[in-house]
């Protein structure tokens, strides 16, 4: 049994621990704490890719119970590959909060913000449906937290909504949890599966309706239509390192999504088997073409990129839905460059409203930004990756889902869909563009202020995956292939995770 | 016993969907607080009712009662409890902060204010 899978969920607990109590020491103490905590993690997820690149599924029972009794977490390629995005975010976003002051307007962000890793982490990590509920919570409250920091009136009204309907969304995943319970008679994922594929005839409804209610849960958190509406106030009106590293919020539902419903109504499910498919396509086409409208309709940048983020949910749920190894490899890059990207893009928006003073982020003609010239190419490259444009990663990702649409029944409406939405998305950010840095006021004078030269680094350390990921497209798309084999056979996850053996203790 | 109960989580969810649709942020809390009521009461059943057995190995046992949904309901009491505290205190800040305890923050008079802030903000 290896202990690995632990530390990522761990360490950022720890951490808080000790930054609640290190809040006597100063803001400074609590930084630099925060971020070798931040970089540790980081570095340590980075090793954890390398360690689950040999296709062998590391399950850690807690407190030495065997599956399917006790909780077990997982550690394989999928679970590796989210718990190393959320951590390079959160570096990003961190260094950005800090260097812009963004932690100075509230008490407590570095404890919030190790409590939200310690939540994204063991999301991704457990392998126990009821678990990931807790993990779920433990992120929600977190969220709630660093989502009202800092305040204001906007902030406040979006933040209220948020919660409210998050805790609408738990009542409900505990009715599906609870219903799923007791007729599975199993709360671990693995034995789970084993019980729905053996399940008699007469429960199959039940099974269904407790699995598509889930997939209303999960689809809450990854704001899929039409339970998308809470999305664009609360991440425009957020602060901008939180709505950074709230770009893998959405992901979480998505990645649960996949998860469960991938490993419950797998291949292996019987009659169960591909229950949610069909909901995923319908609801992504919606998504992305009301996702497209709205960016198109946006009167502010930060809802404009909120709109992106949705855009790029939709695209995700189309890839998912086909329920293809290809399909899914091609979401799995389209994942990660969509959510490093719209963090980027919501950290570039902030500096576009520092630069803009009075203007704000009101897509308006407003006087000339102070390093105009930089900002703008920041945006257009930007913009190019995000509307998925050759030559950087929005092309490739939306290219390998499209290829393997290629083989689907509904493949005309998949192409329709993705190909007119990009041409929206095109066409918002273009006119945005030339709204926000050609069409100045020379008159008018400037109140604007230069970028933070400590805040850049983040913003282009994001900003370089796009490149990055086409230049070694060829590594990472075998890799992605090889994880999305992994995620499709549900029968070596199952078998993987309940022969765990327990650890003998030493005589 | 069963209808009882089923009826009692029907009405609980009821009550707390209709509640939790009203435009004041303190129904929507009680709406909140009774779907916590239901779905614990609900999580409880999953385990099936059983009177008077014991939850754990007992070789003179004619039967088990599952001690595994008393453990779930219990952290999800202990959760539902802390985000009510939350939502109420969330609610008491939106009330001062809006002016008004309506979920939209919205207001006659304070709609055309919002707009003059939106694009400040």
């Amino acid at each position: 049994m290896s202990t690995l899978a632990a530390w990522p969920v761990l360490l950022p607990l720890i951490t808080g621990f000790i930054l609640l109590f290190a809040a006597r020491g100063g803001l400074r103490l609590a930084r630099i704490i925060n971020l070798i905590s931040v970089l540790g993690v980081t570095a340590l997820a980075l090793a954890l890719i390398g360690v689950a690149s040999d296709d062998v599924h590391r399950v850690y029972a807690l407190g030495n119970w065997v599956p399917p009794f006790g909780i077990v977490l997982v550690l394989d390629r999928l679970s590796a590959l989210m718990v190393g995005l959320t951590m390079l975010l959160a570096l990003a976003s961190l260094v950005y909060a800090i260097a812009t002051d963004v932690d100075t307007r509230g008490p407590h962000f570095h404890v919030l913000f190790q409590l939200q890793l310690f939540g994204l982490n063991g999301a991704f990590l457990t392998g126990d449906v009821f678990n990931l509920f807790v993990f779920f919570e433990v992120l929600l409250l977190a969220s709630y937290g660093l989502l009202l920091h800092g305040g204001g009136r906007l902030r406040t009204k979006a933040g209220l909504h948020y919660v409210v309907i998050n805790l609408v969304g738990s009542t409900l995943f505990l009715f599906a949890v609870g219903a799923l319970y007791g007729v599975l008679g199993s709360l671990n994922l693995a034995d789970m599966a084993q019980r729905v594929a053996a399940a008699p005839a007469e429960n199959h409804g039940l099974i269904a309706a407790a699995g598509l209610l889930l997939l209303v849960v999960f689809g809450i958190k990854a704001a899929a239509f039409p339970l998308y509406l809470w999305l664009p106030a609360a991440y425009a009106g957020t602060s901008a390192p939180i709505a950074a590293l709230f770009a893998i919020m959405t992901k979480v539902g998505l990645y649960a999504i996949v998860r469960v419903h991938g490993t419950l109504f797998g291949p292996e499910a019987g009659a169960l088997a591909g229950l949610i498919s069909p909901w995923l396509a319908v609801s992504g086409w919606i998504t992305l073409g009301l996702a497209a409208l709205g960016g198109l309709a946006a009167t502010r940048l930060r809802v404009q990129i909120a709109y992106l983020v949705l855009a790029s949910i939709g695209t995700l749920l189309i890839g998912f839905g086909l329920a293809t190894p290809k399909a899914s490899a091609g979401a799995l890059y389209y994942l990660i460059h969509s959510t490093l990207l719209a963090a980027a893009f919501f950290l570039l928006a902030d500096l576009i409203v520092r630069a803009r003073g009075e203007d704000g982020d009101r897509l308006e003609p407003g006087a000339a930004m102070p390093n105009g010239v930089l900002l703008g190419a920041l945006f257009f490259g930007l913009a190019i990756a995000l509307a998925g444009m050759p030559p950087l990663s929005g092309f490739f990702g939306k290219l390998l889902i499209l290829h393997a649409a290629l083989d689907d029944a509904q493949m005309a409406v998949h192409y329709a869909v993705i190909l007119l939405s990009s041409f929206v998305i095109i066409v918002a950010l273009a006119k945005s563009g030339s709204t926000l840095f050609y069409q100045t006021q020379a008159e008018a004078p400037s109140t604007g202020l230069p970028p933070q030269k400590a805040a850049l680094p983040a913003v282009l350390g994001l900003l370089l995956a796009a490149p990055l990921m086409v230049v070694l497209a060829q590594p990472l798309t075998a890799w992605l292939e090889a994880t999305a084999l992994q995620l499709h056979d549900t029968r070596g996850y199952v078998n993987a995770v309940l022969a765990t053996p327990a650890v003998q203790s030493a005589p | 016993m069963e209808l009882v109960i089923a009826l009692a989580i029907g009405v609980l969810t009821a009550g707390g969907v209709f509640l939790s649709l009203r435009g004041h942020t303190f129904p929507v809390v009680l709406g909140l607080t009774l779907l916590s009521y239901a779905v614990n009461l609900f999580l409880f059943v999953m385990g099936r009712l059983a009177i008077g057995l014991p939850p754990i190995l007992d070789p003179a046992a004619s039967g088990y009662t599952d001690p595994l949904p008393q453990a779930l309901v219990l952290t999800a009491i202990v959760i539902a409890f802390g985000m009510t505290a939350f939502v109420i205190v969330l609610a008491l800040r939106a009330k001062s902060e809006l002016g008004n305890d309506h979920v939209d923050g919205l207001h006659s008079e304070a709609a055309g204010q919002e707009r003059r802030e939106e694009g400040h903000a």
